[in-house]
C-alpha cells in the first residue's frame, strides 16, 4: 500500500478502514479525497490532510430528523455520488436515525434517536428536512405525539452541529409562504443560539451536504459561513455569475418563447423569468445528478429556490426580474412571456447590478 | 399543471406529452425499485440472518432464478464480508434497533444474503437510471422543465443546447439498464422472497374497492382516456366489470379530520367547492394516543361515490387486467403461475406488493417504445415542445374552471383549479395517501390502511413487524402520512392486543 499522502494505515473503525474494506484501493480513496478538495475549493495541495483526517476519524454519527417536508433532501441524499449513497450511509457516515430508509419504526425508531442524544451528547451532527410549525403549541407536526419544536430543540441542542438540509429547514421554505398558516420557521430560527450550517435549495444539492461533512472531519471546523449561514464554497456567488449562458446574456441574446430558435441554441433565460442573477449558489459549477443538467443547462430557468423566503420573492416564476427604476424600457415590459421588446445587454447588465446594490427585491407580487 | 391546461382549454404538443410519459415511466421504475429494495424488503429479509449465509449456496440459488451477471460465489462472500465488517464496527446506522431475529422472517440465510446485495446493487442503479429526468427535467428530485402548455426543454438534432440524437442515446442506454435490473434482478427476487411469504395473501386486503385515474397518455387531448394504463374502478374486488371514473363522484369529509367545513362536517364536498379551514381539535402534544371516535387526522376522507377507494400500482394493474390490457394480463398469470397461486391472491398485502412489481415490468419495457416515437417526431422536424396560445394571462377567460388527472407511482393523483381575473380562485389536491391513509367519513367507513390492518396477527406487540409489512405495500407517502398513520397503526395494534 503507497504511502504518498496520510499515514497510510488506517485507524481502527475509521472512514478508510471502512472504506478500504468495501475493496476500494488506496488510489480510489485518494480520488475521492481530491473530489471532495474540489467541491470544497480548496487547493489539491490540502488532499493529504482530508486523506489523513479521513483515515483516523471514527464514523461521525448523525440523526437525520423530517418536520414539514416532502423527503425531496432524502431523496437528493440517494442520489449521492462523491461519495456515493451506500458508501456514505454505510462507510463514512453512522446514520442512527432516519425516518425514511432506517429499518425500525415507532417505538423502536424513536429508541435509536434518543440513545444518541442521550449517549453521544455533543458529539452527533444533526440533520433537519423540512420546516418547523411553532403556531399554536406546535400541533401541525407531531411524531410520535411530540411536537417537532420540542424534538428539534432537544436533539438540535444537544448536537455537535446541525445542518438544515433544504430550504424549509434553512428558512421555513414553501410551508412558510405567505400566510404561513402553521407559524413554519426555520432551524436557526427554531433554536436561536445553536450552530446551524445552511444548505438551502429545494432540494438542496446532496453534493454540498457531503463536502460539508468532510471538511468538518477534516479541519474539525465548519466551513466559512457567509452571514446566512451558508457555507461560502457553495453559496459564495450567485448562479449569474457562473452560468454558461451568461456570454448571451451580456450580448442581449435571449430566450423569447419556449422552443424559438434561441431557446433551441442555449440563449439566455432572463426573459423568461430566471431568478439566476439574485440567487446564491453553485448550481452551474456542481450541476445535478453526476453532473449530468441543471435547471438552465435542460432550458428553464432558475426559480430562485435557495434564496429566502423565494415561494413569496421570486414569484411568479416567469415574469423576469423587475424593473429597477432608470431603464425605461423595462417599464412596459412587464408582460409576463411574450412580445416583449429587445433590452439591451448593457442595460441588463446594469440592471443586475443595481439589483444587487439595493438588496434584492422589494416588491411582492401574487400569483 | 394539467388542470390548469384543462381550465384553459390548452393542448399540448405531442413533444411534450411524449416527453412526460418518459419522465413518468422512469419515475415509476425507479420509486418502485427503490421502494421494494430500501422501504419494504427489510420487512420480509432479515439482514443479520445473510450473516449466516453459505455464499456458494446463494450462488446456485441466484443463478437458479437469473441470468444475471453479479452472481458468483466471490461476489456472495465479498457483500457477506462487507456485511460483517459493517455488523462488528458495532457502527450499524440506519439498521439499529430493527427487529432481526422476528419470528416472522422466513427467508432462508441465503436468499436474505442475496437480497442484501441486491439492496446494495439497486441503490447504485437508482442513482443512475434517473439521469434520464436530469435530461429531460434539470434534476432529480424536484424536476423543473413542467410548464403549463408543454415542456421547457427544447429539441433540435441540430443544436448542442437542446435534446438531439445524443440525448436519445443517452436515454436509451439508461431506459436498458433499467429494463435489465428490472428483468434480472427486481422480479426474480420479488418471485423468490414472495415465494416464502404466501400466507401474506391471506391478509392486508383493505376496502376491496380500486380506483385508477389511469396513465401514460396516448394522445394530447385534456383528460384523454386513451392511456396506455387504463382509467377505471372496481369495486368488491369484483375483476368481471370495470366501472368509468366521473370526477364529479369524488368528494372529501372532514367528520374524522382536523378541518371545519362552513356547512356542517358530516356533508362531503366536491374538490372544486373544497374548503381547506383548519382547526385542531386533538390533544396537546405530547400525547400518546389519539382517540378515533373524534377527529384524528390531517388527512381529509376522499371518497367516490361515497365509498373509500384504494389507490396505487395494485388498483393501476387490477383495472388494466380487468379491462383486457394483454401484457399486464401476461405478467400477471405469468407471475400467479410461477407462484402457484390463483387471482384471488392479489387482492392482499401481497397482491400489492406483487402488482407492483408487475407495473414496473410493463412501464419499463414502454421506455424505448415512447423514445422512437420522440425520434421519430424528431426526424420528421417536428421540434414543438410548448403551446404558447394561452401562456400570457390577458388571454384567459375571466373565470375558468378544470381539473387534471394522474398517477404518481404511489397512486391517482387529482388536482382542481378554480380561476377568477387570472388568479388562482381555489386549489385543491387530492393526493394517494389521503386516499389509502384516508380517516373515518361521517358514516365510520375505514379508509384502505385502517381497513387492511384487520386481522393482521402480530406475533409480539412490541414488534409489530407484521403491522409494516402492510402499511409499507401501501407505499405511504412518508412525508404527509406517515406519523399519523404510526399513531393510527398504535391504536390499532392496542386494540387488537386487548
Ligand atoms: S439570467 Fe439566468 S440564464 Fe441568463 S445568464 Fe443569468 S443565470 Fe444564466
Amino acid at each position: 500500500m503507497g504511502n504518498a499522502s496520510g499515514t497510510g494505515a488506517p485507524g481502527r473503525g475509521s472512514i478508510y478502514e471502512s472504506l478500504l474494506k468495501r475493496g476500494l484501493s488506496r488510489r480510489d480513496f485518494l480520488s475521492f479525497c481530491s473530489v471532495m478538495a474540489a467541491t470544497l475549493a480548496l487547493p489539491a495541495s490540502l488532499t493529504p490532510r482530508i486523506a489523513e483526517a479521513l483515515e483516523k476519524k471514527e464514523k461521525p454519527v448523525l440523526v437525520w430528523l423530517e418536520f414539514q417536508d416532502c423527503a425531496g433532501n432524502t431523496e437528493s441524499l440517494l442520489r449521492a455520488t462523491k461519495p456515493t449513497v451506500g458508501s456514505l450511509v454505510l462507510d463514512v457516515l453512522d446514520v442512527e436515525y432516519h425516518e425514511t430508509i432506517m429499518a425500525a419504526a415507532g417505538h423502536q425508531a424513536e429508541k435509536s434517536l434518543y440513545d444518541v442524544v442521550k449517549n453521544k451528547k455533543g458529539k452527533y451532527i444533526a440533520v433537519v428536512e423540512g420546516s418547523i410549525p411553532v403556531k399554536d403549541g406546535g400541533v401541525y407536526c407531531c411524531i410520535g405525539g411530540r411536537s417537532a419544536i420540542d424534538i428539534v430543540k432537544e436533539v438540535c441542542s444537544n448536537a455537535m452541529v446541525t445542518i438544515a438540509a433544504g430550504t424549509c429547514a434553512a428558512y421555513g421554505g414553501l410551508p412558510a409562504a405567505a400566510p404561513n398558516p402553521t407559524g413554519a420557521i426555520g432551524v436557526k430560527d427554531a433554536v436561536p443560539g445553536i450552530t446551524v450550517v445552511n444548505l438551502p435549495a429545494c432540494p438542496m444539492n446532496v453534493e454540498n451536504l457531503t463536502a460539508t461533512v468532510v471538511h468538518f472531519l477534516t479541519f474539525g471546523t465548519l466551513p466559512p459561513l457567509d452571514n446566512l449561514g451558508r457555507p461560502l464554497f457553495a453559496y459564495g456567488k450567485r448562479i449569474h455569475d457562473n452560468c454558461e449562458r451568461r456570454a448571451h446574456f451580456d450580448a442581449g441574446q435571449f430566450v423569447r418563447q419556449w422552443g424559438d430558435e434561441g431557446h433551441r441554441q442555449g440563449w439566455c433565460l432572463y426573459e423568461m423569468g430566471c431568478k439566476g442573477p439574485e440567487t446564491f449558489q453553485n448550481c452551474p459549477r456542481i450541476r445535478w445528478n453526476e453532473g449530468v443538467n441543471w435547471p438552465v443547462g435542460a432550458g428553464h430557468g432558475c426559480v430562485g429556490c435557495a434564496e429566502p423566503a423565494f415561494w413569496d420573492k421570486m414569484t411568479p416564476f416567469y415574469k423576469r426580474l423587475p424593473k429597477v427604476p432608470g431603464f425605461g424600457v423595462e417599464k412596459t415590459a412587464d408582460k409576463v412571456g411574450a412580445g416583449l421588446a429587445a433590452v439591451t445587454g448593457a442595460a441588463i447588465v446594469a440592471h443586475g447590478i443595481g439589483r444587487v446594490l439595493s438588496g434584492g427585491r422589494k416588491e411582492k407580487e401574487e400569483e | 399543471m394539467r388542470a390548469v391546461e384543462n381550465a384553459l382549454n390548452i393542448t399540448i404538443p405531442d413533444n411534450a406529452r411524449i416527453i412526460r410519459n418518459l419522465i413518468t415511466g422512469i419515475q415509476y421504475v425507479q420509486d418502485h425499485v427503490i421502494h421494494f429494495y430500501h422501504l419494504h424488503a427489510l420487512d420480509w429479509v432479515d439482514i443479520v440472518s445473510a450473516l449466516k449465509a453459505d455464499p456458494a449456496r446463494t450462488s446456485q440459488l441466484a443463478q437458479s432464478i437469473s441470468d444475471w451477471h453479479n452472481s458468483s460465489t466471490a461476489y456472495f462472500k465479498s457483500v457477506k464480508d462487507r456485511l460483517k465488517a459493517f455488523v462488528e464496527s458495532g457502527q450499524i446506522g440506519p439498521f439499529s434497533n430493527a427487529y432481526w431475529g422476528h419470528k416472522a422472517y422466513k427467508l432462508p440465510p441465503e436468499a436474505n444474503l442475496m437480497a442484501v446485495a441486491h439492496y446494495l446493487e439497486a441503490l447504485d442503479w437508482q442513482r443512475d437510471v434517473i439521469k434520464i429526468h436530469a435530461t429531460l427535467g434539470a434534476k432529480n428530485p424536484h424536476l423543473q422543465t413542467y410548464l403549463v402548455g408543454g415542456m421547457a426543454v427544447p429539441i433540435d438534432p441540430n443544436s448542442q443546447n437542446a435534446l438531439n440524437a445524443d440525448s436519445i442515446a443517452f436515454i436509451s442506454g439508461l431506459a436498458k439498464k433499467a429494463l435489465e435490473f428490472v428483468q434480472k434482478v427486481y422480479i426474480p427476487d420479488l418471485l423468490a422472497v414472495a415465494s416464502f411469504y404466501k400466507d401474506w395473501a391471506a391478509y392486508g386486503a383493505g376496502v376491496g374497492n380500486y380506483l385508477a385515474y389511469g396513465v401514460f397518455e396516448q394522445d394530447t387531448r385534456s383528460n384523454t382516456e386513451n392511456l396506455y394504463f387504463p382509467r377505471g374502478i372496481i369495486l368488491n374486488k369484483d375483476l368481471s366489470k370495470v366501472h368509468p371514473v366521473d370526477h364529479k363522484k369524488i368528494t372529501e369529509y372532514v367528520t374524522h379530520s382536523w378541518y371545519e367545513y362552513p356547512d356542517g362536517d358530516d356533508k362531503a364536498r366536491h374538490p372544486w367547492d373544497g374548503v381547506t379551514n383548519y382547526k385542531y381539535t386533538g390533544p396537546k402534544p405530547p400525547y400518546k394516543f389519539l382517540d378515533t371516535d373524534k377527529k384524528y387526522s390531517w388527512l381529509k376522507a376522499p371518497r367516490y361515490e361515497d365509498r373509500p377507494m384504494e389507490v396505487g400500482p395494485l388498483a393501476r394493474m387490477l383495472v388494466a387486467y380487468a379491462s383486457g390490457h394483454k401484457r399486464v394480463q401476461e405478467v400477471v398469470q405469468y407471475v400467479l403461475k410461477k407462484l402457484n397461486v390463483g387471482p384471488a391472491v392479489l387482492f392482499s398485502t401481497l397482491g400489492r406488493t406483487a402488482a407492483r412489481g408487475i407495473e414496473t415490468l410493463v412501464t419499463a419495457e414502454m421506455l424505448p417504445v415512447w423514445l422512437d416515437e420522440l425520434a421519430a417526431n424528431m426526424k420528421k422536424g417536428d421540434y414543438r415542445i410548448h403551446n404558447n396560445e394561452r401562456w400570457d394571462p390577458s388571454t384567459w377567460p375571466r373565470e375558468a374552471q378544470g381539473y387534471g388527472f394522474h398517477e404518481a407511482p404511489r397512486g391517482a393523483l387529482g388536482h382542481w383549479v378554480k380561476i377568477k381575473d387570472g388568479k388562482i380562485d381555489n386549489y385543491q389536491i387530492v393526493v394517494p395517501s389521503t386516499w389509502n391513509g384516508s380517516p373515518r367519513d361521517a358514516k365510520g367507513q375505514r379508509g384502505p390502511y385502517e381497513a387492511a390492518l384487520i386481522g393482521t396477527p402480530v406475533e409480539d406487540p412490541e414488534q409489530p413487524v407484521e403491522i409494516l409489512r402492510t402499511v409499507h405495500s401501501f407505499d405511504p407517502c412518508m412525508a404527509c402520512a406517515v406519523h399519523v398513520v404510526d399513531a393510527d397503526g398504535n391504536e390499532v395494534t392496542r386494540i387488537k392486543i386487548v
